[in-house]
C-alpha cells in the first residue's frame, strides 16, 4: 500500500536572481547550462514569487546567484521581500556592492549578509575566484559591511588549497565582526565534480580541519558561532540532503524554473515547472518533480529498513545519480551502499593529482 | 552580578509571528527556532533596556509566578541562545 506523505509547507526559498558573476570559482553550485541576462526574471515577477512564497509558509529567502549584485534591481527586490514580511539573506561575493549600495541595501531591509571567502590571502582567493584583484575588493566591501553595521555570516568554502588555511580563516571571521562562520567544504555536484581532482583534500587534511573546528568552538564560544559542513566522501553515512527532498525548501533559477535542489536538473527523466506559468502552491505540493523522492516508498529497500531513514532520508538524490547513475539509490557515500567502492576509488584517485592538471573555470 | 546583565537583540535576529503555522519563532541567520510559550514571552521581554533580573520581575508578575525560579529559566534559556550569538549582553 503506499504511503500517504504529509507535506510540510516550505521554510525557505533560494532565489538565483541571475548567473552572472564576476567571479568563475571552479566548484560554482550553477549549471553548466547557465541561463543569460535575457531570459532572467524581471523585478515585479520576482516581487510576485516573493509574496507568493510568503503565503505558502516561507520564512527565510536567501538571495543568492551568481552574484546577486550584478542585478541592478537588487535593492528593489528586497524591498519587495520585507514586504512580503520575508527575512532576507543576502549571498554575495562582495564584487559589485560600494558604500552607497550596501546603505540602500540597509535601508531596503536586509537582515543578514552571507559574504563568501575564497581564500585567506589575494594569491589564493583570486586564484579560485578566477579574478584578479578580487580579495583587496571583498576586504574593503567587508569593512563597509562592518561598519553599516550588517549581521555577517563568512561562508568560507574549503577544499585541498585552503584547507591548511583554516585557523586564520577562523581569525578573520572574528576580525570582520562576522558572528557566524560557514566552514563549508565543497560539495562535489556539477562543476565542484568537474574539478574533484583539484579539490579532494587530503585525509590528514580533514582530520586537521575537524581538530581545529572542535578546538575553535571552545575558544569562540559566544563570539563565533562555527558551522562545519565536513567533506562527505570522507564520512560513514550521508547528509540529510536538503533535510529532506522537497521537506523544507525550494530553489528559483534566474529563468523562473522551480526546483526542490540546485543541482535537482542533473537527474534525467525529472520535468520542472516554472513559477512564470504555475503558482508556487501547486509546484510545491502537487509538482512532479517535487513528490518525485518524497516519503520512504521510492527508496531501496536498504534505506527504507535502515534505522537512520529519518536522519539522512538516504542521502543526496544527486549524489546518487552522479556516482551511481540512480538518483532512486542509496547515496554512495553511505558505508552500506553497495557503490561505496566509488567514493573510496575516487578519494584515492583525487589524492594522486595528474601532473599538469588544471582548474576548469566556471563560464557563462 | 550575572543577573544585572541586560540582553539585547542583535541585528539580524528578530522574533516573528508565523500566520502561515500560526506560530512564534526567532528569525536568526540560516536559522529558524519555534518558541514555546515561555521562549516567546522571555524574548518578547527583551527590549535592551531590562536586565535579566527585570526580566524576571516582569515575567513573575505577568505569570504570578515565584521569581527565583524564573530568574533561573530567564539565564539559562539566554545564555544558550548568546553561546551561539543569537543573543548580545550589554554590561548592566
Amino acid at each position: 500500500m503506499a504511503e500517504t506523505v504529509r507535506i510540510p509547507a516550505p521554510l525557505a526559498l533560494l532565489a538565483e536572481l541571475t548567473h552572472r558573476c564576476p567571479l568563475s570559482c571552479p566548484y560554482c553550485s550553477n549549471p553548466f547550462e547557465l541561463i543569460a541576462r535575457e531570459r532572467e526574471l524581471d523585478t515585479d515577477t520576482w516581487a510576485d514569487i516573493f509574496r507568493q512564497a510568503a503565503e505558502i509558509g516561507v520564512l527565510q529567502l536567501h538571495l543568492s546567484g551568481g552574484e546577486p549584485a550584478s542585478r541592478r534591481d537588487l535593492v528593489e527586490l528586497v524591498e519587495a521581500a520585507r514586504e512580503a514580511g520575508l527575512y532576507v539573506n543576502l549571498i554575495t561575493s562582495g564584487i559589485g556592492l560600494t558604500r552607497e549600495r550596501l546603505e540602500a541595501l540597509d535601508a531596503a531591509g536586509v537582515d543578514h549578509i552571507q559574504l563568501s571567502l575564497q581564500g585567506v590571502r589575494a594569491e589564493t582567493a583570486d586564484y579560485i575566484g578566477g579574478y584578479k584583484g578580487g580579495f583587496d575588493r571583498k576586504m574593503r566591501v567587508a569593512d563597509q559591511i562592518a561598519e553599516i553595521g550588517f549581521a555577517l555570516t563568512l561562508n568560507a568554502v574549503m577544499h585541498r588549497h585552503n584547507l591548511d588555511d583554516l585557523p586564520r580563516t577562523l581569525e578573520m571571521a572574528v576580525e570582520m565582526g562576522a558572528r557566524r562562520i560557514e566552514v563549508a567544504c565543497v560539495q562535489f555536484q556539477g562543476w565542484a565534480l568537474k574539478n574533484r581532482g583539484m579539490l579532494q583534500p587530503s585525509r590528514a587534511q580533514v582530520y586537521t580541519a575537524k581538530a581545529t573546528v572542535a578546538e575553535a568552538r571552545a575558544r569562540y564560544r559566544g563570539v563565533l558561532a562555527i558551522d562545519f559542513v565536513p567533506p562527505d566522501y570522507f564520512a560513514d553515512y550521508p547528509k540529510p540532503c536538503m533535510g529532506g527532498w522537497g521537506s523544507t525548501g525550494l530553489n528559483i533559477a534566474p529563468d523562473g524554473t522551480v526546483l526542490p535542489c540546485h543541482a535537482a536538473e542533473t537527474i534525467p527523466d525529472l520535468t520542472f515547472q516554472n513559477a512564470k506559468d504555475t503558482p508556487l502552491s501547486e509546484i510545491w505540493y502537487n509538482g512532479a518533480a517535487f513528490n518525485a523522492f518524497r516519503g520512504t516508498d521510492w527508496m531501496p529497500e536498504l534505506c527504507r529498513s535502515c534505522d537512520r531513514r529519518d536522519l539522512d532520508f538516504g542521502g543526496c538524490r544527486c549524489q546518487a545519480m552522479a556516482l551511481a547513475g540512480d538518483p532512486a539509490a542509496t547515496d554512495p557515500i553511505c558505508r552500506k551502499s553497495p557503490h561505496r567502492a566509488l567514493v573510496d576509488a575516487a578519494i584515492e584517485a583525487d589524492t594522486v593529482p595528474a601532473p599538469g592538471q588544471q582548474f576548469e573555470y566556471r563560464k557563462l | 552580578m550575572t543577573a544585572n546583565r541586560v540582553p539585547v537583540l542583535p541585528r539580524g535576529v528578530r522574533c516573528h509571528h508565523d500566520k502561515v503555522r500560526d506560530a512564534n519563532v526567532l528569525l536568526a541567520p540560516e536559522k529558524v527556532l519555534m518558541l514555546d510559550g515561555t521562549g516567546h514571552a522571555i524574548l518578547t521581554s527583551v527590549d535592551g533596556n531590562r536586565s535579566l533580573d527585570r526580566i524576571a520581575t516582569h515575567l513573575a508578575e505577568v505569570y504570578a509566578a515565584p521569581k527565583s525560579a524564573i530568574l533561573g529559566d530567564v539565564i539559562e534559556f539566554l545564555d544558550d541562545l548568546a553561546a551561539q550569538r543569537l543573543i548580545d549582553y550589554a554590561d548592566g
